[in-house]
């Protein structure tokens, strides 16, 4: 199975092929077939690998495909290494991609654009999968690039909205920022190293660098600001919760379960680095506590269900991060993993109740879809539950581990475990306000779609959301979520025994961990779900608002803490300013003064052209005896 | 034989020339154009003719032969438009036909 790992994009990549050359002309059913069982095959593919590996001990062993380019000492393959954490993230992309190609030959079947999807669908799954298996840092750019680009076509893929066009613009430029310290930070290693294949430089860099020493922490910087890009953390997160104008499996595919996680795979695939520079590795970790707790707090005042899993995706990043940062490797990739699983699966689910609801995405017109969807509500508890880390699912075991290992930090760990618990707290509180505000209580969408509909059958809506090929995505991803976290994710070798230390804590942690997310479970039902609660709730939340300094704290999370704003004014509106100054800018001038001689001088001849045919002979004739005399005086 | 000197002969064919070009440049009426037009192909015939009589050679007579030929095509095409003109405009001055400018 092994020597066949260079086929891995090639299923992705054919399909998309194919998908672009039929230029929509292919029937949907075919397009479908085409789309999914592409990535179906890449999984299969991947399986085969991964057990044929894991049989050899986890040996990781490079398959190259060909030379790439040579230019003087500098020649990168094409070509592909495999280890745990390539194996981990290959699983991850090939299976929950075939199920979200497989949900979305539901959810797309009736969109105009149906085959244009599955192109982008693939051709992003494709550079996913070049970005993991990459051997070197060029090629991992390569994928890197593509999966942007994929991400940008598929935001705004309902393209003939404005808004959705500005919010794959924001992206792709917001990224592109994070991508430019990438490709100085790729410079400065293959200045410093004359290598950009990964392992090579994580040999040899420990030998050339000393811990903490500037070049390490310069290398290690830029490419963290790769990272912080494509994994949407502060500072640059903004895009992502505008990315979610794109079609709701886009949201799952690419802003949850694989691409923003591109970021963290980076860090961890290039650990050896971070680890010389620790100041770097510290900023990794405050980065991510910052990050999961900003984003948590937005999460909170948002209405929006899609913006609302998009900040809980941030701020599950920030997690990983945190575990990055805290030098606990494993953990962010396990977390990396459940996090795929579960959060694809509230994405799917939220998908089902926005389309049963003709794509209302506010969840306060929503409400009591319990016992519409009662597929969807099941999968979004199982979701929300994993995203909350309430014991035994898949969740509580990732977020488990990174925690502890930010308590065992050596100088701050008191302070990113509380901010960590903070955060998780924050987590149980917005997510089961989400649970509860959409599928409990009141049915707001009913009465406002009867005004607007007419009439309206809940149980046709059922019916008409839930084809086979939605539900089978939503039960396997429930079941991974749930159990995901007895997977042992075989990365060990990967990041050496060191990193791999049993973590001890005391009996109090432990039971801190468990029942701080339940509080807020707890008081999210105070709140938004209990009915003989609820006239308090609302009541708490009226006055919440009513006070000055709450409705203040309210607008400001809701924003997002006031980043959009802050950029606008800090780099949109300059740069538009400037735009507006330039746009008569001197050297276009020059070329206006061409032009302007050429129009004067055509206005000129043109006088000439009388119509008068005796003018025209008499010219002719001057012309002539002009012609003679200079022929006869020479 | 008396010959006429060819100096004579070109003389003539001068005058005839610019005779020809002063009525193609200053009539308005097109069939006078036309017919001043006959006069300066003419007027090359007739150089023609006395500079092949001068050197002995028969292709200025040949060459005669040709513009006669010429002439005779042309004059019935421009006869031809002068009447589509005619019809179509009501008059054969091509002073007031100056539509075509830039």
């Amino acid at each position: 199975m092994q020597e066949w790992t260079g086929l891995l994009p090639v299923f992705p990549l054919a399909g998309f092929l194919l998908l672009v050359l039929s230029r929509g002309r292919m029937s949907r059913g075919i397009a479908g077939v085409i789309g999914a069982g592409s990535v179906g095959l890449s999984f299969l593919l991947a399986l085969g690998i991964a057990i044929a590996t894991l049989n050899n001990g986890g040996q990781a062993y490079t398959t190259v495909l060909w030379q790439w380019m040579q230019v003087g000492d500098f020649a990168p393959g094409f070509s592909f290494y495999v280890d745990g954490l390539t194996l981990v993230m290959i699983l991850v992309i090939s299976g929950v991609g075939f199920l979200i190609h497989l949900y979305a030959t539901g959810y797309m079947a009736d969109d105009p654009g149906f085959a244009r999807f599955f192109s982008y669908m693939n051709l992003f799954v494709a550079a996913m999968l070049v970005l993991v298996l990459a051997d070197n840092l060029l090629l991992l750019y390569l994928g890197w690039e593509g999966v942007g680009l994929c991400s940008y076509l598929l935001i705004g893929f309902w393209y003939d909205k404005p808004a959705n066009g500005y919010a794959a613009r924001k992206a792709f430029v917001v990224t592109r920022v994070g991508d430019t310290s990438m490709a100085i930070g790729l410079f400065l290693l293959f200045s410093q190293l004359g290598t950009l294949n990964i392992q090579q430089m994580l040999t040899l860099a420990p030998q050339q660098w000393a811990v903490g020493s500037g070049i390490a922490v310069a290398a290690s910087a830029l490419l963290l600001g790769g990272a912080v890009g494509k994994s949407a953390q502060l500072p640059l997160q903004t895009w992502l919760p505008d990315a979610m104008a794109g079609p709701t499996p886009i949201s799952a595919l690419i802003h949850a379960a694989t691409m923003v996680t591109a970021g963290v795979y980076l860090i961890a695939r290039t650990h050896v680095l971070f680890e010389l520079a620790p100041s770097v590795q510290l900023l990794v970790a405050f980065i991510g506590l910052a990050t999961l707790l900003m984003s948590g707090f937005t999460a909170l005042t948002q209405t929006d269900i899609k913006r609302i899993l998009a900040y809980s995706t941030i701020s599950q990043i920030g997690y990983m991060f945190l575990a990055l940062g805290v030098g606990a490797w494993s953990a962010a990739v396990f977390h990396l993993m459940t996090h795929a699983f579960f959060k694809a699966l509230l994405f799917l689910a939220a998908g089902t109740v926005i389309l049963s609801l003709h794509h209302e995405q506010d969840i306060f017109r929503m409400g009591a879809m319990r016992r519409r969807l009662p597929v969807s509500f099941w999968c979004f508890l199982v979701g929300s539950a994993a995203l909350t880390a309430l014991p035994f699912t898949s969740g509580f075991y990732s977020k488990d581990e990174i925690l502890l290992a930010a308590l065992h930090q050596e100088h701050y760990g008191m302070l990113l475990w509380s901010g960590g618990v903070l955060g998780a707290f924050l987590t149980a509180l917005y997510s089961f306000r989400l649970v509860f505000v959409v599928f409990f209580g009141r049915d707001r969408h009913q009465s406002h779609a009867t005004a607007s509909h007419g009439h309206d059958d809940p149980q046709a809506a059922v019916v008409e959301a839930m084809s086979p090929v939605m539900f089978f995505p939503l039960l396997l991803l429930g079941l991974l979520a749930l159990g995901g976290g007895f997977i042992h994710v075989p990365v060990d070798a990967v990041f050496g025994s060191g990193a791999q230390e049993e973590a001890h804590a005391s009996q109090l942690v432990h039971t801190l961990m468990i029942l701080i997310p339940i509080a807020g479970v707890m008081i999210a039902w105070f709140v938004y779900g209990s009915r003989s609660y609820q006239k308090a709730g609302e009541h708490l939340r009226e006055q919440l608002l009513a006070s000055g300094i709450g409705r203040r704290l309210h607008r400001f999370w809701f924003s997002g803490w006031g980043m959009d704003t802050l950029y606008e004014w800090v780099f949109v509106r300059p740069f538009l300013t400037l735009a507006a100054l330039n746009r008569r800018d001197a050297v276009d001038q020059i070329y206006g003064w061409v032009a302007q001689a050429a129009r004067v001088g055509n206005s000129a001849v043109v006088m000439l052209q009388t119509g008068n045919l005796r003018w025209y002979a008499i010219s002719l004739v001057g012309g002539l005896v002009i012609v003679i005399g200079l022929g006869v005086w020479r | 034989m008396d010959a006429i000197p060819y100096e004579h002969g070109l003389i003539l064919a001068a005058v005839l020339f610019v005779c020809g070009l002063l009525g193609v440049l200053t009539r308005r009426n097109i069939v006078f154009v036309l017919m001043s037009l006959e006069i300066m192909l003419n007027a090359c015939g007739l150089a023609f003719v006395v500079a092949s009589a001068r050197w002995q050679h028969a292709e200025g007579q040949i060459m005669y032969l040709m513009i006669l030929t010429l002439a005779a095509a042309e004059v019935a095409v421009g006869l031809g438009l002068i009447i589509q003109m005619y019809r179509r405009f009501h008059t054969v001055d091509i002073s007031v036909l100056n539509e075509m400018k830039g």
